[in-house]
């Protein structure tokens, strides 16, 4: 098996043996069970609310989960010093960088399809499939953006915050654009520098808000156009994370 | 370069094309990506007071203004002249109403009502904020006696209902009792009843203000017993 692989494989051992398996279970139990509880006190549309509200839930509670898992798990590995026995063996530092992403999108992936099956209770298999896929997509972003940040910043807590900042700001730049644009909006020097410092900034981020979104579960799948922009620029933005960690992973000095 | 760092000469080639490409794919098609339009014809159904506040996570004031900066970027078509016009207002009153309730103390809805929703050229859109605006004041006359004078002084000019405009002034000009509340604004009846011609009424209301010993101010003393001496040569003209 080549070096990268098992060191995935060493990745999902230490996941399963984490209990992070029963985190993930409780996520689930915990979102069906508050949707079903708000879909009863709902007066109408009980089904779309348990489908949205559970969606939602598990979306944020499956990119948080991860993304703490992955900054403990690189943290900890580099303060017991398993960075450096591993980077002893005959393995090079991007094999070994690679390696862990592969076995953290696995779990990622793993969640995907966990949380993406209780979707066939109120959607088409077809949009659930969509939806999961793309929840994926989604969190192999959110490993790579949390390996990256735990990679340099070398601190638990520090690249989980990050990781959060990042995720937000991704889900929420469209509509800060849309604000920054609003009608009500000065045409003053000062109203210009912000809007253009809100433009630069999404330049850099990927848009989360245009994938995963639980409107495909309840109304219709998205076009294969959209679909595929959407499904391909979190991919693109993955790769910019992994490089951009791979570089700065090249030059520490161990 | 820290100790902690290689130079950059140990990364591989590989490496740097891969993030250079990366980079640029990245930012090429964020640059081609068109901006981003609000998506919604419509405001949506407004959402309850008490939803919006659990929503708020026990931070209604920043919810209240977020939900306002959300329901502020409805402009229904770029560069429609009257943007504001196009908007469903029995939903976006219900909005303003859940807005004012999640936050009570915010002077923001009644802002944007007055200055914004309240002025656009369809009188009967801006009659239903008029009395949204009138009915909000009455719930608490001496925080949000500014946007009923603002509303008054729309009934008058813009609306040229002086009927309407002499009701808000007058409850003004009854239900404020905070000191602070400034003279200019319990006084817009009587300009109102004077252009109604209504000179009698006007003329009781500024001699029971000068008698009321309630104005410091010696030159706004004088003006208004010019402005009674006045009133009292119209009335003695009248057939």
């Amino acid at each position: 098996m080549p070096p990268a692989l098992l060191l995935a494989h060493s990745t999902l051992l230490e996941a399963r043996r984490s209990g992070l398996p029963w985190l993930a279970l409780g996520l689930l139990a915990a979102a069906l069970g508050l949707a079903a509880f708000l879909s009863q006190v709902a007066v109408t549309e009980g089904r779309e609310l348990q489908a949205a509200l559970a969606a939602a839930l598990l979306r944020a509670g499956a990119a948080f989960l991860l993304a703490a898992h992955v900054a403990a798990s690189v943290v900890r590995e580099a303060n017991d010093k398993v960075l450096e026995l591993a980077l002893a063996l005959p393995l090079s530092r991007s094999q070994y960088y690679l390696g862990k992403l592969i076995g953290y999108g696995a779990i990622g992936l793993g969640f995907a399809a966990a949380f993406g099956l209780p979707m066939l209770l109120w959607a088409a298999p077809g949009s659930a499939a969509l939806w999961s896929a793309s929840l994926a997509a989604e969190l192999l972003l959110v490993c790579a953006a949390s390996l990256f940040f735990a990679v340099t910043l070398a601190s638990v807590v520090p690249a989980i915050a990050a990781t959060a900042g990042l995720y937000l700001l991704a889900r929420s730049i469209a509509a800060i654009q849309l604000l920054a644009r609003g009608p009500l909006a000065e045409e003053t020097w000062t109203q210009s520098i912000a809007r253009g410092a809100v433009d630069a900034v999404a330049l850099l981020l990927p848009r989360l808000d245009a994938a995963t979104r639980s409107e495909w579960l309840l109304y219709a799948p998205p076009a294969p156009g959209e679909y595929g922009a959407a499904v391909g620029a979190l991919i693109l933005y993955t790769g910019l994370l992994c490089a951009a960690g791979l570089f700065d992973f090249h030059r520490r000095n161990l | 370069m820290s100790a902690r760092e290689r130079p950059l000469r140990a990364v591989p080639g590989w490496l740097w094309a891969f993030l250079g490409v990366t980079l640029a794919v990245q930012l090429g098609l964020q640059t081609l990506r068109p901006p981003p339009a609000a998506a919604a014809s419509d405001l949506p159904p407004a959402p309850r007071a008490a939803a919006l506040r659990a929503a708020s996570l026990g931070e209604p004031a920043a919810a209240a203004r977020l939900a306002m900066l959300y329901v502020q970027a409805f402009d229904l078509g770029a560069g429609n002249a009257l943007p504001y016009r196009r908007l469903d207002y029995a939903r976006l009153r219900a909005w303003l109403r859940a807005i004012l309730d999640t936050d009570p103390r915010s002077a923001y809805p009644l802002f944007a009502a007055a200055r914004i929703y309240a002025e656009v050229d369809d009188p009967a859109k801006a009659r239903a904020m008029l009395e949204f605006i009138h009915e909000a004041f009455l719930e608490e006359p001496n925080r949000r006696w500014p946007s009923l004078a603002h509303a008054a002084l729309l009934a008058k000019h813009r609306l040229q209902d002086l009927k309407l405009a002499r009701r808000y002034a007058s409850d003004l000009q009854r239900l404020t009792t905070d000191p602070g509340v400034p003279l200019w604004a319990k006084q817009m009846e009587i300009f109102i009843l004077e252009d109604m011609n209504e000179l009698e009424a006007a003329k009781v209301m500024l001699g029971g203000l000068l008698a009321s010993g309630r104005l410091q101010d010696p030159s706004e003393r004088r003006f208004l017993k010019q402005r009674l001496e006045e009133l009292e040569r119209r009335l003695a003209s009248k057939p």
